[in-house]
């Protein structure tokens, strides 16, 4: 049974549909990247598996029970953490109470404050500082560690290279790795294709909403992805 | 010594402003919630302190302890029932909303009790002072409110930078979207918010029932021309820093300034009594 399937899942803003008939599934233990042009559908997907867009329940499987009626708090509490887009630190927060915060749900694990310092000691340094005070990539790694404290076994990790440099987003990616070591299912959304199909087992590319690719990474064949990307 | 003496004075009176000034401002920092009846709250406590009084016998400050309850079971149960629903579709949708409660809770009141203005008696307390130095006299009682008024600011300083509660307070505060993907459940954050709020709106009602006279509407003019649209400029413009001690200090300006006026021998309008 897979950890995340989607059953033909739209998703609506309003009258305007952004998902059309998606499925996706994702296997306990692995990390699958999905990717697409801007407006392809990413960020609604990783949306509405979080809760934050309502859809019929059945639309979304989490360990084969059904969640797509749930709101965002009580899919936190199942196990699914998100890392938002842009980073969405609470501004008025230190770094140590953000990374707290992603632990109001008190879900047991392995993740901890002390285990997330390890991960990234350089937060264990910063931690008192507000967190607007962060450079970008610091601000990820919070974002990132934040989103661990509520011991996920899904972590949805939306645009992690948005705004870094590449030296930034190497160690990100390093990081990331050691995360899934650990067992945790990681479901990438990227813009930058070959960081994405590097960190990944399989791909699925979005285009305008449609799934217009799907295929392991290992032996990828790029024109099908330019032409799935770019709908050529 | 008359300048010293008229800045201990508005500042004693201040206290009661702060006390009023917790609950709009907590309201509007965590939920963004302009409370149009918060002052009908403050009144709203104070009969209900009358009921108690008059039902068992407590004095006003005892009567606390069942007004307290009560009066967070109500805030709790508003924000639950009813405000939350406001909260999706902007500022004006809650505004009105609080509207409705504040013409409600006032006809309500006057149906139950009449127009009569209503006093809460403590006793002795109320007129009792103590001589400083330089001859100034201060109230006991200004002074106890104001103590209260520290003691109120001082906690939910510390519930508010101590506490995972606090810490989620002020998360939602900040981007409450954010905070719900993170696992907080704003509405029952907001339900507690504003059950919180009314703890102090109570205190904040029973206290100014001892020192004036009220009816069913002295709201209004308790509430809103002192807090709703000075309060929420301050707050717009302290947003995240601790917005009821800011419009507490602010408060205390303009109290001081009462004082004087009065001292000077002029009007200090109708909310003085």
């Amino acid at each position: 049974m897979s950890l995340l399937a989607t059953n033909n899942l739209s998703a609506f803003y309003g009258d305007f549909q952004a998902l059309f008939d998606i499925n996706v599934t994702v296997e306990q233990g692995e990390t699958v990247a999905i990717i697409g042009a801007n407006g392809a559908g990413k960020t609604t997907f990783l949306r509405a598996v979080a809760g934050a867009l309502p859809t019929k329940p059945e639309m979304v499987m989490f360990d084969g029970h059904p969640i797509g009626h749930k709101t965002p708090h009580e899919v936190v509490r199942l196990g699914i953490a998100m890392v938002p887009e842009g980073r969405r630190l609470f501004p008025s927060l230190s770094v140590e109470e953000n990374l707290l915060l992603g632990g109001h749900s008190e879900r047991k694990g392995p993740w901890n404050l002390s285990r997330v310092y390890e991960l990234f000691p350089r937060l264990r340094e910063l931690r008192h500082l507000p967190a607007p005070a962060l450079s970008g990539g610091q601000q990820q790694m919070a974002a990132v560690g934040r989103a661990l404290m509520a011991n996920p076994r899904l972590l949805l990790c939306d645009e992690l290279s948005l705004g870094l440099a590449p030296v930034v987003i190497r160690d990100i990616y390093q990081c990331l790795g050691a995360i899934a070591a650990e067992g945790t299912t990681v479901v990438l959304v990227e813009q930058d294709i070959n960081r994405a199909l590097d960190a990944s087992v399989r791909f699925y590319c979005f285009q305008e909403g449609r799934l217009a690719l799907s295929a392991p990474t290992k032996n990828f064949d790029r024109a099908a992805i330019t032409a799935a990307y770019f709908g050529l | 010594m008359e300048w010293l003496n008229i800045l201990i004075q508005g500042s004693l009176l201040g206290g009661i402003y702060a006390l009023f000034a917790i609950g709009l401002s907590m309201s509007f920092g965590i939920m963004r919630l302009v409370n149009i009846a918060h002052g009908d709250f403050i009144v709203l406590s104070a009969y209900v302190a009358l009921v108690v009084t008059q039902g068992t016998g407590l004095d006003p400050i005892s009567s606390l302890i069942i007004v307290v309850p009560v009066m967070f079971v109500v805030g709790y149960a508003i924000q639950r029932g009813l405000l939350n629903h406001t909260l999706s579709g902007g500022l004006l949708p809650p505004l009105l909303v609080t509207f409705g409660i504040s013409v409600i809770i006032q006809n309500g009141l006057l149906q139950g009790f009449g127009a009569y203005t209503q006093r809460l008696h403590e006793g002795a307390i109320e007129t009792a002072s103590v001589q400083i130095f330089g001859g100034i006299s201060i109230g006991v009682y200004p002074l106890v409110v104001f103590a209260v008024a520290v003691f109120a600011i001082a906690s939910l300083q510390l519930l508010f930078y101590r506490t995972g509660l606090g810490r989620a307070f002020r998360a939602v505060s900040d981007d409450a979207d954010t905070a719900e993907l993170m696992g907080i459940d704003n509405r029952k954050l907001y339900a507690l918010a504003l059950g919180i709020a009314m703890i102090f709106t109570a205190i904040a009602g029973v206290l100014f029932a001892i020192r004036t006279i009220f009816d069913p509407a002295a709201g209004p003019i308790r509430g809103d021309r002192r807090g709703a649209g000075r309060l929420v400029r301050r707050a717009l413009r302290h947003p995240g820093a601790l917005q009821w001690v800011v419009a507490g200090l602010s408060d205390w300006g303009r109290a001081v300034g009462r004082v004087r006026a009065v001292d000077r021998g002029g009007s200090a309008g109708r909310w003085w009594r």
